[in-house]
């Protein structure tokens, strides 16, 4: 019933590969769940899946109850991109991306009012970059521009967050301080689903973990699903590729 | 004393000429235009669709001047039609997009020159393809107008959702705005823009007004609005010393024009305050020295 994500029997194929195979993932309204798995597990292909930006051949997906499309034009799926993603080089300030966050909500010209104005500081101050609202979105630290991006969807005040490798490019003091941030936002009620390769803050982070390989490999608490056993049939196989993961 | 009288001559004698002064119109308009555009292409990284969509649109001129309508008519037509076709081809066949853009605008640009030849000779096919702003018509000058009108009216408009689209269109998607949409609607502003600007430098020129003004200023600064004001000043500056130094020494419009504003993207890139590669090489010397 409060269930905020809610992903059934998806199968996925792009031409003759099968990205995603019968892929079932339930996430409750107020949880953390981290997307585990290497490059090419299909990860991404589940964060578009949930987006709407990839149409399932088999299966279905619901947000807060919703079809893809429905939640999207109600603002309540927040995405915070992947680094290589971006242009950085882009000429917009922080407070600008943070203020295409409130795009939703406004009329067919996206003229801010005062009510948006007060959302974009009140993101800003969430993530703890008033002092560089007037910046250029390329002057910031790693960490820095994850948080601006996490400050759109706070101020799109977007339900379910989806967040694509936050921790990749951020050193390990502003790993905990982007932590800590997403902590935050799931007590204030939202719910995330943090994809990542990187192990070292899922314990931290996250309530749940789902360890994906084109299909479900484990879906559990961190500790279950971090098992070096559940690792290792995940990935036993592959080990002559070198490790997956970064530690 | 003398060269400032000889300065002011160099405006004012040309002014006289009422072609000059329709000349100095156009290409000030279409400058305008050109530059708010540009701002966009140079972020979206579109000058080979640029290229294409202005080669495309030459079969369009020619038939136009066949059944006797507006050439922005035929234009439009085919740029729009080109755009669509590079689409489709690109969405359903493996070949990379720059490749399906390069099939498609020779093609219709072969086309155009084809039907060119088998048109009676009243269509000048070196005024098409070079332009011929010191020749411009009443309802050359109509159109110009009311397509700059269209494009600026439509860019105020939607500017902050284009920015949006430039920059992040997976966010657009995210909160419901169709990223599809918007850059059918850039495409579509491109076509426009592309059939005002090739009254004012020709089809073979335009891609430099469409893209050189944008990356002039996207040197100059880290700001979107500026960028925009900055484009449209460049823009401005080349159209005017295109026409009066065209005028003077009695050589190509069109190539006056893209060549000022060749020259004015060469002093910010030598000398702009941050990105200036003059600078730039200071600084990192400066650097090296202290360290």
């Amino acid at each position: 019933m409060d269930t905020a994500i809610e992903v059934q029997g998806v199968t996925v194929r792009y031409g003759d590969v099968l990205a995603l195979d019968d892929v079932s993932v339930s996430v409750r309204a107020g949880r953390v769940c981290g997307l585990l798995g290497m490059n090419g597990s299909g990860k991404s292909t589940l964060f578009k899946t949930v987006l709407g930006l990839v149409a399932p051949d088999r299966g279905r997906v619901r947000v807060k109850g919703l079809k893809s499309a429905a939640a999207r034009r109600k603002g309540l799926i927040g995405y915070v991109p992947q680094s290589e993603q971006v242009d950085w080089a882009f000429p917009v300030r922080v407070r600008d991306v943070v203020m295409m966050g409130r795009y939703g909500h406004m009329g067919r010209r996206r003229r801010p009012r005062p009510a948006d104005r007060e959302a974009v500081d009140h993101a800003l101050a969430r993530t703890d970059l008033t002092d560089l609202a007037d910046r250029q979105i390329g002057a910031l630290s790693g960490g820095q521009r994850k948080r601006a991006f996490v400050a759109r969807a706070i101020a799109q005040n977007a339900d379910v967050l989806l967040l694509d490798e936050p921790f990749a490019g951020v050193d390990k003091r502003s790993e905990a301080t982007i932590t800590d941030l997403l902590r935050q936002l799931r007590r204030a009620g939202h719910t995330l689903l943090v994809s990542t390769h990187d192990l070292s803050q899922v314990p931290a982070l996250c309530d749940e973990a789902l360890l994906l390989q084109g299909r479900v490999i484990a879906h559990g608490t961190p500790e279950q699903v971090l098992e070096p056993d559940v690792l290792l049939e995940a990935f036993g196989i592959h080990t002559t590729e070198g490790t997956p993961w970064t530690r | 004393m003398d060269t400032v009288t000889a300065l002011v001559e160099w405006f004012t004698v040309p002014m006289r000429f009422e072609f000059v002064q329709r000349a100095l119109l156009v290409s000030v308009v279409a400058g305008l235009v050109c530059a708010v555009l540009s701002c966009w292409m140079t972020l979206v990284g579109w000058s080979l669709m640029g290229d294409a969509v202005s080669h495309a649109v030459l079969p369009g001129v020619v038939l136009s001047y066949m059944f006797g309508l507006p050439f922005a008519l035929g234009a439009l037509v085919f740029g729009a039609g080109s755009v669509a076709l590079i689409g489709v081809v690109n969405r359903t066949s493996r070949v990379k997009e720059d490749a399906v853009i390069g099939v498609v605008f020779t093609a219709l640009f072969a086309l155009g020159l084809v039907l060119v030849s088998r048109v009676p000779s009243q269509t000048d096919l070196s005024h098409i393809l070079f332009g011929n702003v010191l020749g411009v018509s009443d309802t050359d000058i109509l159109q110009v107008l009311i397509l700059a009108a269209v494009v600026l009216a439509v860019v105020w408009y939607k500017h902050r959702d284009l920015t949006m689209y430039a920059f992040d269109p997976v966010h657009a998607h995210a909160i419901g705005v169709n990223p599809r949409l918007l850059e059918t609607l850039l495409l579509g502003l491109l076509s426009v823009t592309v059939v005002v600007a090739l009254q004012a430098v020709g089809i073979i020129l335009v891609v430099a007004m469409v893209i050189i003004p944008g990356a002039t200023a996207y040197l100059l600064t880290d700001r979107f609005e500026r960028m925009l004001l900055i484009a449209m000043a460049v823009s401005v500056v080349a159209s005017l010393t295109g026409v009066f130094t065209s005028f003077h020494l009695n050589v190509s419009t069109g190539g006056c024009i893209v060549l000022a504003q060749a020259a004015l993207f060469t002093l910010s890139y030598l000398f702009s305050p941050r990105q200036g590669v003059l600078w730039r090489g200071r600084t990192a010397r400066a650097l090296r020295n202290r360290s």
